[in-house]
């Protein structure tokens, strides 16, 4: 077994290779979630198969104090549990590195590698010997192997027990058998091996942050944002979205009194009529919304072009995954861009929010609905698998109870009572944004009839041209005023001054973020910027216009947000450098770094030259 | 179409109703359908029922997909709030308007093409959901609006205006309405105003889903021989099993037909059903004997027409969910938005 090259503390990759169905996401869980109480920040991902049991499932966790909550790229410790993908898995071991596995059965030399050390536990006897019942073996397999990682790394036994004890409070006997099996992988490792190089040190790195998936941050946003329907379709990566909703409104919108809901959820029969109930609901003046994922948006764009054309308020979350048809649904991409900015026929553009992380999923979870209200259209936001299935270290959730819930331009009862000359589509105060009433408001006025035809300010049909023109124009004005509202983009400056800079946004941040440390590292500076809404704030093109080069970051094939970019702000393509990841997996910071120092070194031959 | 407005005065001699509104008050505007279109009896009857009702109009809210009957909701009710909304989808939209606001009473305006085709799945979890609404199917087994292509309920066998025969079975969503749960199933001819105005009626005050297949012939495209939606055709098969007065607790109607056997079916807002019946054996309470005898009439070629099934306990989507008394849209930070404090212990739990 050859020496471990480098010792590391608190910044190593560890990779579990498991079997889909095996009960192994919940001790990985426990693995990630017990280096997070020893306050040394992680980044977990799950990479899954789209079955219920039996294809390869993968868990990545990123060990590292200074606080990456991209995926680095490579892996430092390989717990290789599935005979399927062995080779696949050992080969991405680096060099130095580490495999942990099943040493119950005799492997043949030519079934490891020489640059690798190599640590076996016999799992499968251990827990042969101990249970009888199969599924106990497998499960508490998984548990044992947990134990022994804890001795390996340094990870303390009590704060794992600690967790344990929380998970299963109540359940003294489900708690006991656990620490029973920690123990058995722990004392095997104590008396039989050496402790690794790759070691957990207790830190204080973790602060008040907090642990959860996007999605559940979403739908508690929508919670806060007032949303008060939910109509949804069963689609990965979106389900836990709903679903989460749904429990958080059993806690916190039960009427305390009558036990009655605030809210109506319905699982409805597909993404048409999910997006109908969601465009009824908003019509009739309350905050709805759905969930969904690419192959959704499809089903969805006639009634979004209703909603952009009639301007009835709505929220989609759309959680990408890989496209386009049924893709790969359960791992991640950015690839719904331009099918969200400009869903349906004819002349359309629908804001978008971008979300980087869990704690922006929560705000602009709830800031949606403002939006929609005052701009009376849908509002896209932007998830996708990596944020949204998987659990980030975030920012806690913060609330401002002084903060009210804006409805945007409603005319009210008093105001029609009052004379004020009513236009369902009318621009009366030059910002495109005209009011609207909610059906019931007044006996005799107020009253309109809802189209998705052409129709003149005061809502009566017309197919006139000029009135036509006129309406869409308004359209435009409308989005212009939106661009004030989105939230704002993050510049990040370089420690010099540069005229390369990048543009980035969503689930890419953490990884493009430690990218740029690299890449300043080798002296190469670039400004970033990331981009958080949809239609784009001025700064964005100014941002361009003030470098020669900018690298634009996003994870699917046809660079859709530098489409956008061009689109809207007619900006000069050739400026625009594409950075495209695209294979399903979340990008890697050394992608990134990889990719920009290649693009700029190709770029100073081609400037040396000239 | 809105651009042609009707004069907004009326005669001062007008009747009112309890609210002060004369039937012309419940009008909207000019049809611009084809004349004597069936739809548009369909509309005088709408605007009749609510008017002997009195419901203030801006309490309806009317909601319609795609076609010539789609159009019509803008020829009734114009202090009403509308929505034509897009192909085939107006039951999911008529639901999360429902779903918004439970106070409203809710009408959804369809036909055979916009229900039985591109719309059928939305028209069946609409009444399996029991969404509390009355929703009408103006029915004349073609397309009208594109001039004359069978619909998914033209019969197997009838014969367009140009002699093509259909080859297709034909839906009938009376027995779907009747299968999929639907607690108030009718089916009337628009050209038998007595029936069909206390149908509406009842459809309208009826607390969950409520289903009027309406046969409405088309005058252009389906009124030849051949056709079995034409005016002669249905008048020569229909089979009335019932006549219905509607009898509100607050305005008692006079019955006029003539003695015989009634059947009283009080619905659970006081409201009481009285059913004139026609057909001897015939029980409105009783879902799997309506199946039964309107499919035993259909394989004789007979259309049965009346209140076919209602069921007097019957409950609706938002009893199912169980939603607070006030409507959802009225609900305000107060009682929607939890707080820094609960989200203090959200954080905790998640850490």
């Amino acid at each position: 077994m050859p020496e471990q090259v480098k010792p590391r503390v608190n910044d190593f990759v560890v990779k579990f290779a498991n079997v889909n169905g095996s009960g192994s996401a919940s001790a990985n869980g426990l693995f990630a979630r017990s280096i997070l109480r020893m306050g040394v920040p992680v980044a977990a991902r799950n990479i899954f198969p789209s079955n219920i049991q039996g294809l390869p499932t993968w868990y990545e966790v990123r060990v590292t104090e200074a606080g990456h909550l991209g995926r680095r790229g490579g892996v430092d410790l390989m717990v290789a549990m599935n005979p399927q993908t062995w080779d696949k898995d050992l080969a991405e071991i680096e060099t130095g590195g580490v495999l942990f596995y099943d040493s119950t059965k005799p492997m043949p030399a030519s079934k490891f590698r020489d640059d690798i050390t190599v640590v076996g536990v016999p799992l499968t006897a251990m827990c042969n010997e101990r249970y009888q019942v199969p599924r106990e073996r497998q499960l508490f397999k998984n548990v044992v192997y947990v134990g022994a990682l804890a001795a390996l790394l340094g990870i303390e036994t009590a704060t794992i027990q600690q967790l344990i004890s929380e998970d299963f409070a109540g359940r003294q006997r489900l708690i006991d058998a656990n620490f029973e099996a920690l123990k058995m992988g722990h004392d095997y490792v104590t008396q039989n091996l050496e402790p690794l190089k790759l070691q957990v040190r207790r830190a204080d790195r973790v602060g008040d942050r907090i642990y959860v998936e996007g999605n559940a941050a979403a739908a508690l946003g929508a919670v806060y944002g007032g949303a008060t329907v939910c109509a949804w379709y069963p689609i990965t990566p979106s389900t836990s979205l709903a679903e989460a909703f749904t429990g958080y409104c059993a806690d916190l919108r039960t009427d305390p009194e009558t036990g009655q809901a605030r809210y109506a959820i319905v699982q409805a029969e597909d993404e048409i009529a999910s997006i109908g109930i969601v465009v009824g609901a908003g019509w009739n003046g309350a905050r709805a919304f759905t969930a969904t994922s690419g192959p959704g948006i499809s089903l969805m764009t006639e009634f979004i072009g209703l909603s952009y054309f009639a301007e009835i308020p709505a929220v989609i979350f759309d959680v990408q995954r890989g496209g386009p048809s049924t893709g790969m649904p359960t791992r991640t991409q950015q690839a719904d861009l331009l099918a969200a900015a400009y869903a349906s026929h004819g002349d359309t553009k629908h804001p978008m929010l971008l979300p980087a992380d869990p704690g922006e999923c929560f705000e602009m979870g709830a800031l949606a609905f403002d939006l929609a209200d005052r701009l009376q259209t849908t509002i896209f936001v932007m998830l996708d698998l990596d944020i949204g299935m998987n659990e980030w270290l975030t920012a806690p959730f913060a609330w401002d109870d002084a903060r009210k819930l804006d409805r945007g331009k409603v005319m009210t009862y008093e105001e029609l009572e009052a004379g004020r000359d009513f236009g369902r589509y009318l621009d009366v105060d030059g910002d495109g944004i005209p009011y609207r009433t909610y059906p019931g408001v007044h006996p005799t006025k107020g009253a309109y009839f809802t189209r998705g035809t052409s129709r003149n300010p005061y809502a009566r049909y017309s197919e006139e041209g000029s009135v036509y023109v006129d309406n869409m124009e308004r359209l435009l004005r409308k989005f212009d005023s939106a661009k004030a509202l989105m939230p704002a983009p993050i510049v990040r400056k370089a420690k010099r001054k540069t005229r390369d800079g990048a543009i980035y946004f969503g689930s890419s941040t953490g990884a493009m973020h430690e990218a740029l440390e690299a890449l300043e590292g080798q002296g190469r500076h670039l400004d970033a910027l990331r981009v958080r809404g949809f239609p784009f704030a001025g700064e964005v093109f100014e941002f361009i216009a003030a470098h020669d080069r900018v690298f634009v970051v996003e994870q699917n094939r046809d660079a859709q947000l530098r489409t956008l970019i061009v689109t809207e702000g007619e900006v000069d393509p050739a400026k625009l450098v594409p950075v495209l990841h695209y294979d399903g997996t979340p990008i890697t910071a050394r992608f990134i770094a990889g990719e920009i120092a290649t693009l700029m070194a190709v770029g100073s031959v081609i400037e040396a030259a000239e | 179409m809105t651009y042609i407005t009707k004069p907004q005065l009326h005669h001062p001699g007008l009747a009112k109703n309890a609210l002060g509104f004369t039937r012309r008050d419940y009008e909207g505007s000019v049809s611009t359908l084809c004349a004597g279109c069936g739809h548009d009896s369909i509309s005088a009857a709408i605007i009749q029922a609510v008017y002997e009702l009195e419901l203030p109009p801006h309490k309806i809210a009317k909601l319609s997909g795609i076609g010539c009957s789609s159009k019509t909701p803008d020829y009734f009710l114009g202090a009403s709030h509308g929505f034509n909304t897009v192909h085939g989808r107006m039951p999911s939209v008529l639901t999360g308007a429902n779903l918004a606001n439970k106070d409203l009473i809710y009408l959804g305006v369809s036909g055979d093409g916009d229900s039985a085709s591109i719309g059928l799945g939305q028209f069946a979890h609409a009444m399996r959901r029991g969404v509390n609404m009355l929703y009408i199917v103006e029915n004349n087994g073609v397309y009208g609006l594109t001039k004359g292509q069978f619909s998914a309920t033209s019969d197997k066998g009838s014969k367009s205006k140009r002699g093509v025969v259909n080859h297709d079975a034909g839906i009938d969503l009376v027995g779907m309405a009747l299968q999929l749960g639907a607690t108030f199933v009718a089916r009337s001819f628009s050209g038998d105003k007595d029936q069909l105005t206390p149908l509406i009626k009842a459809g309208l005050m009826h607390k969950g889903a409520a289903f009027i297949d309406c046969i409405s012939p088309c005058v252009q495209f389906n009124n030849h021989d051949g056709s079995t939606k034409s005016f002669d055709y249905v008048r020569e098969h229909n089979e009335a099993v019932n006549r219905l007065d509607v009898i509100s607790p607050r305005a008692p109607i006079r019955v006029d037909y003539a003695p015989g056997e009634t059947v009283r079916v009080q619905q659970h807002d006081g409201q009481v059903l009285s059913l004139h019946k026609l057909a001897e054996l015939y029980n409105p309470n009783n879902r799997a004997q309506a199946l039964g005898y309107l499919q035993a009439r259909q394989a004789r070629g007979q259309v049965v027409t009346g209140l076919l099934y209602v069921d007097p306990q019957s409950g609706d989507l938002h009893d199912a969910l169980d939603t607070v008394a006030t409507p959802l849209n009225e609900l305000g930070e107060a009682e929607l938005v939890p707080g820094a404090a609960a989200l203090a212990k959200i954080n905790a739990g998640l850490r």
